[in-house]
């Protein structure tokens, strides 16, 4: 089987955020970067699914300046096969353009299974790998967080709010991995050297004008708490007046 | 005049909040922008247009309706299919989903159909000139971001609770419709609602959510944590990552950083010592309240009211104080 996983560069999100002078971007010194979360998951479900299959190949795919070669070769490290760079200075605001560019570069891998991320931790729009499948004419099923292939066939489990669902679907397909399949793994020192001889093929690509664009970005207003009300049972009569009178929410 | 659509979200034959509250931003943006109508669909099993008559009472002046016994369950193909087909005649400016788990799977399907721009998990939109901007936390809500969005139509998909449904009736006219495509002939087919506990109030949807983590020591320690969300009457129970993982509750409870994302009026911390992970997920709540032994503990830097202390100890008497204020009301 052969298994793309489109993956992001995001921010280590314990970062205390900064906004940079322009107003509209994050300030970046300082700030460490890493694989976005969802994005292991994927790599993650594409190595098991490549292990348990026996047989395949694992593609890692990802858009950006040259500094995502550092993830791609991570995800490399942690097991797949191989890495394309799709290089451009600017990565737009806009999900449907980010979602044309991978498209272009999946539709002519033969890709049995297409993975993304439910979300990038970052932009957190949750939209890229739906608009993708679209754009493929391929089917899709949207944070799975259970996930079996069988005879050309995939059964996916989905989370709903307070349920869930099941959804089978033929190959080639688009799954978006959501919490729950697996942790992603650790490279291991082996890894870490073998990635080094893996291929990571850098193609420059021309992304579209971008209709989303930032205006401003700013910090949520710091929160005032850190009241401390008392200790033990004895606090309850003073916390369940001050949640009836004060924030009245009892 | 460019009219406004709004997509109504449902689950089981029955609307759900989020479904009105898109009818109600439809709304909003229509009245703020000159007027021009508002266009609802709904898709369901035979019996949801009994539907129509509160959707119009939220501010649409058309409904349409698709009954089909193949949507028992949500057929992301048909839904999309068919929401692009109503879109795609030209005259809408904005169209409104929800940014559920079924709007964020909808929403970027409609707007890849019709390379229309896509606002997701929006907190605030209004028109702006040719644009719609719109407010979208991002970071895992560390950073607002406020957006510009143009093209026609805009798509945006509403952060639930965003803006509260309210009634503004309308005699709507309702006409029942076809899907735009078979639902047997849908690729991806919906095999199976797992209902989990209907009964129990979502996460997103409770206005207050106890929440328990490590400190309460052993799974069975939990039934505290349900019984002071019993108490409250409108409360929803929620984890933290540590307790998702080690299996006391299921994944599907985990507030945080790949969990959910919450602001309900009132948050109560049970023994949770605030990892940065977690608060990602509940330090937009308006009232946070944490118990917890450690003082030290960075949870109580960010709540409102704290109170130090084995929770094991405090949530039973806790609970009691709850179940009497509720009473005397």
């Amino acid at each position: 089987m052969k298994i793309a996983v489109c993956i992001k560069r995001a921010a280590d999100m314990e970062t205390r955020f900064k906004i940079a002078a322009d107003g509209k971007s994050i300030d970046e010194t300082g700030v460490k970067f890493d694989i976005a979360d969802f994005d292991g998951f994927a790599v993650e479900a594409a190595l098991q699914l490549k292990e348990k299959d026996g047989t395949g190949e694992v593609t890692v795919i990802s858009l950006g300046k040259d500094t995502v070669q550092e993830t791609l070769r991570k995800a490399l490290s942690m097991g797949a096969d191989k890495a394309v760079h799709l290089k451009t200075d600017a990565v737009p605001a806009d999900a449907l353009v980010i979602a044309r560019v991978l498209a272009a570069e999946l539709g002519g891998g033969g890709y049995d299974l297409m993975l993304f991320g439910r979300m990038a931790i970052d932009a957190a729009n949750q939209s890229v790998g739906p608009m993708a499948a679209e754009l493929l004419g391929v089917p899709c099923v949207s944070a799975a967080s259970q996930l079996g292939i069988a005879g050309g066939r995939g059964t996916a489990r989905r989370e709903l709010e307070g349920a869930a669902e099941v959804l089978e679907f033929p190959l080639p397909a688009v799954v978006t991995i959501d919490e729950g399949i697996a942790r992603p793994r650790l490279p291991s020192l082996k890894g870490i050297m073998a990635a080094k001889k893996k291929p990571l093929e850098v193609k420059p690509v021309q992304v579209g004008e971008s209709r989303v664009t930032v205006m401003k970005m700013e910090l949520p207003p710091e929160r005032t708490g850190g009241r401390i009300i008392g200790e033990g049972p004895d606090a309850v009569p003073e916390l369940v007046r001050l949640l009836q009178t004060e924030a009245k929410v009892l | 005049m460019a009219n406004t659509f709004a997509f109504v979200e449902s689950l089981s034959g029955a609307l759900r909040r989020v479904g009105l509250e898109a009818v109600t931003a439809a709304r909003r943006l229509a009245d703020a922008t000159g007027g021009g109508e508002v266009h609802a669909l709904v898709m369901g099993a035979p019996g949801i247009l009994a539907t129509a008559e509160v959707i119009g009472a939220h501010g649409a002046d058309v409904v349409e309706v698709v009954e089909h016994a193949g949507l028992a369950l949500y057929s992301p193909e048909v839904v999309a299919a068919t929401a692009a087909a109503r879109i795609g005649d030209g005259s809408y400016r904005a169209a409104f989903f929800s940014a559920s788990a079924q709007g964020k799977d909808l929403a970027p399907r409609v707007a890849a159909k019709l390379g229309a721009s896509l606002g997701a998990d929006v907190t605030a939109f209004e028109a702006s000139g040719d644009a719609i901007v719109v407010r979208h936390p991002v970071n895992t809500g560390k950073v607002i971001a406020t957006l510009s969005i143009t093209g026609t139509p805009v798509l945006l998909s509403l952060r639930p609770g965003a803006v509260t449904a309210e009634r503004a009736p309308r005699t709507a006219r309702v006409a029942t419709i076809a899907p735009a495509i078979d639902p047997a002939a849908a690729r991806v087919v919906p095999k199976e609602l797992l209902a989990g506990n209907t009964a129990k109030l979502d996460l997103g949807e409770a206005p207050v959510i106890v929440s328990g983590g490590r400190g309460l020591r052993a799974p069975e320690n939990f039934k505290l944590v349900e019984d002071l969300a019993a108490a409250f009457g409108n409360a929803a129970v929620g984890a933290t990552r540590a307790v998702t993982d080690d299996g006391w509750r299921p994944h599907t409870d985990q507030i945080g950083q790949t969990g959910r994302l919450v602001s309900p009026d009132l948050y109560i911390a049970c023994g949770i010592s605030g990892a940065i992970q977690h608060l990602a997920g509940m330090r937009t709540s308006k009232t946070i309240v944490a118990i917890n032994k450690d003082r030290e503990a960075p949870i109580f830097k960010i709540a409102d009211y704290g109170v130090v202390g084995d929770v094991l100890q405090i949530l039973p008497v806790l609970t009691e104080a709850v179940r009497k204020a509720k009473q005397s009301h």
